[in-house]
């Protein structure tokens, strides 16, 4: 082969190649220009920490988008997905800012980070789009930093901490008690410190002690040391995603015996850490042993396509498509205004639980159920992923669904035109 | 009392240490043979890790802690083979690209098989427990992996220092042409390096997927550190990597007690410090063919 000119075939390859590369980036103009889908951006971490719950929320968006298209789409149009990884919070609102530009989505659906979720909030507000948050817990994106076109499938902080801290109060794990906090160091894990600070103020519990701990951090026997030194009433959870693995896995082995409590948490991650190294109270927005018509027939179609039953990211983002297939039906369009003002009208939805859920309409919180769950002893577990009890649904039947929930004095949002 | 809680969290990072240790003398063994940053490595770590899960119904962990490095070893055999191979003497850039690029496929690969959730997989039952040394704590596990740890670096320090085979690598190392001129080829020799290296890796994989997650960005999480070692401890030095992996160790596991949000960094500062006293590490050799 000489140097310089490409043999034959090379060079047809080459053309073939370009034609074939310039064809897929004309692609998305001509999709745009024949069909009259509804697109709708699917934009979550699916690296990183919280990837593992990110590939949840992917299978769920596609399965709830699968449903919808097979009964008939939104007002006879199909529903079409882009999804795309947000990374980190740079990459997150550039993504934000180009499915919305670009690509035209009607709205957006997914995250986890709430550092991420901040900046995609910022993007959807000056672009005047919808975004449906499915798993960012942060109360700041309900009070101070709230923003009109934001939506939020997934609970706040408050409603976490609350939840648990019924538990908590039952066993006699506050009131006079000890509290030693591991909590995650990002906007998360800060925003969590200080609502669970709160709930421990006003019930009587001491945060004697708090350890932040770095996203990144895999080996939890300085903080375990630290614990055994501290000797804590009960060690609590501020952690996420692969955090909270870790730390399971690592305790256990450590052999130490204080009680355990989250005041967040994800089902996947006591999965991964696997049956016998789970332990502790924690609080879920969802579960897959809910016992509703809705949560069995969600967790039968899911298992059936992804040999795995979903958890509560998955049903974040299920619902969150749902939610917003049935505002586009109802409000005939998708105009993102409109659709702001059919959910602030406290249009009712299935949420999959005993109650049907709505959006406080003074900072766009999904009023709804929750559960706590209570580890079950080691070798009790019936399989991978039986491996807990749970509360009834929190707040109960007669009491109003703001019971766990934010009140404006402890977390204020005011909408900026 | 205060003392007490220091010497603990002294002697946990030494068990840190341990980790890296084994990743760190492989990558240290490949460059330095080769010239190849093996920035593959931390995926047959993670390779390593997964393979244990798979075999571990079957054979026990006994047995996955057997086999996996073995599997591990062959395909880092077809690796060197047929990829590495092509790199050794060529611009460095060229093998970083390579092994970059492998390290994506693998994690991508991982991720499509077994999913990005992490799997469960439990220490054996036989070596669940604490050792409590008077007010001090040792979960048995951890002591099981710094023993083999310490088998390990000592296994490989024989076969460096005391047989013809680790004579012809460090003869290599420091003058490949001259080896060359004497009638022996190192071609064979890179081979072997190459599966030892992944091998031990593999063998760290299996060994700590009971403590952190198996899950498929293990590999890039431990590489950095990994890193972070082979630099301090100064290339071609079989001592200044096992140096720096115990001190990296005991500034982590301190910088964990003192300020727990900067543990990452505590180690990042502290490879500063030495690059900028040591540019070549803390026992780092002149090599001729990296100046």
């Amino acid at each position: 082969m000489s140097k310089g000119t490409l043999p034959d075939a090379g060079r047809r390859a080459v053309v073939l190649g370009g034609t074939a590369a310039a064809a897929t980036l004309a692609m998305p103009a001509i999709s745009y220009g024949q069909s009259d889908a509804i697109r709708i951006g699917h934009l979550t971490p699916r690296t990183g920490f919280l990837g593992p719950l990110g590939e949840f929320a992917v299978q769920a968006v596609q399965l709830a988008a699968e449903e919808v298209n097979a009964a008939g789409g939104v007002n006879g149009r199909k529903i079409e997905l882009l999804i795309e990884d947000s990374v980190n919070p740079q990459t997150g609102s550039a993504k934000a800012e180009r499915l919305v530009q670009r690509d035209k989505v009607a709205c957006i659906i997914g995250e986890i980070s709430s550092a991420t979720a901040l900046g995609i909030a910022q993007v959807v507000q000056r672009e005047k789009a919808l975004f449906v948050n499915t798993g960012a817990n942060s109360d700041a994106l309900r009070g101070s930093d709230c923003q009109r076109f934001m939506f939020h499938t997934e609970a706040q902080n408050s409603m976490y901490v609350k939840t648990v801290g019924r538990s908590l109060l039952r066993d006699g794990l506050a009131r006079g008690k000890k509290w030693h906090f591991m909590t995650a160091d990002y906007a998360f894990g800060h925003d969590l410190s200080k609502v669970a600070r709160r709930f421990a103020a006003e019930n009587g519990a001491q945060v004697a002690s708090e350890d932040l701990v770095p996203t990144d951090l895999t080996d939890f026997s300085p903080v375990l040391l630290k614990i055994r030194q501290g000797r804590p009433d009960v060690v609590v959870s501020n952690l996420a995603g692969n955090q909270i693995t870790n730390f399971l896995k690592q305790y256990g082995e450590y052999g130490l015996r204080f009680p355990v409590a989250g005041f967040g948490f994800d089902t996947a991650l006591a999965w991964g850490a696997g049956a016998g190294n789970f332990g502790g109270i924690w609080p879920v927005v969802w579960h897959h042993l809910i016992d509703t018509p809705g949560t069995k027939r969600f967790v039968s179609a899911f298992s059936a396509k992804y040999n795995r039953p979903p958890e509560n990211q998955a049903w974040g983002d299920y619902c969150a498509l749902k939610i917003m297939a049935q505002a586009m039906t109802e409000t005939r369009g998708t105009d993102a205004m409109k659709i702001v003002e059919y959910l602030e009208k406290g249009a009712k939805f299935d949420i999959l639980k005993s109650r049907e859920g709505h959006f406080r309409q003074r900072d766009h919180q999904l009023m709804m159920e929750m559960y706590a769950i209570t580890a079950l002893p080691r070798g009790q577990e019936k399989n991978r992923w039986d491996i807990f009890t749970s509360s009834p649904p929190v707040p109960g039947p007669e009491e109003s669904l703001e019971a766990i929930a934010a009140t404006p004095e402890e977390n204020t949002c005011t909408f900026r035109a | 009392m205060e003392f007490v809680f220091v010497l603990e969290q002294v002697l946990n990072g030494l068990l840190i240490g341990a980790y890296y240790l084994l990743i760190a003398l492989g990558l240290s063994l490949i460059f330095s043979l080769g010239g190849i940053v093996n920035l593959a490595h931390g995926a047959f770590y993670a390779i390593g890790a997964y393979l244990a899960v798979v075999v571990a119904p079957y054979l026990g962990f006994g047995g996955a802690f057997v086999v996996s490095p073995l599997l591990v070893g062959a395909l880092g055999l077809v690796v060197e083979r047929f990829l590495l191979r092509r790199f050794y003497r060529g611009d460095p850039i060229y093998g970083l690209l390579l092994t970059f690029g492998l390290a994506m496929v693998a994690e991508q690969t991982l991720r499509m098989v077994f999913g990005a959730a992490p799997v469960p997989f439990a220490i054996p039952d036989m070596l669940r427990g604490q050792v409590f040394v008077g007010d001090f704590i040792y979960p048995v596990y951890r002591l099981t992996v710094l023993c083999v740890s310490a088998l390990c670096v000592f296994g490989l320090w024989l076969l460096l220092t005391r047989t013809y085979f680790g004579r012809v690598v460090r003869a290599g190392v420091q003058d490949p042409d001259m080896v060359g001129a004497l009638g022996i080829s190192l071609k064979p020799y890179m081979t072997a390096v190459v599966v030892i290296a992944v091998g031990l890796a593999a063998v760290a994989g299996v060994m700590l997927a009971p403590i952190t997650g198996v899950h498929p960005a293990m590999g890039a999480e431990i590489l950095t550190f990994a890193f972070v070692v082979v630099v301090i401890g100064g290339l071609g030095s079989f001592w200044g990597v096992v140096a720096a992996a115990v001190i990296v160790g005991v500034v982590r596991g301190l910088a964990a007690y003192y300020a727990p949000a900067a543990t990452e960094a505590s180690i990042y500062l502290l490879m500063l410090l030495v690059l900028l006293l040591r540019p070549r590490g803390l026992f780092g050799e002149r090599i001729a063919k990296f100046e």
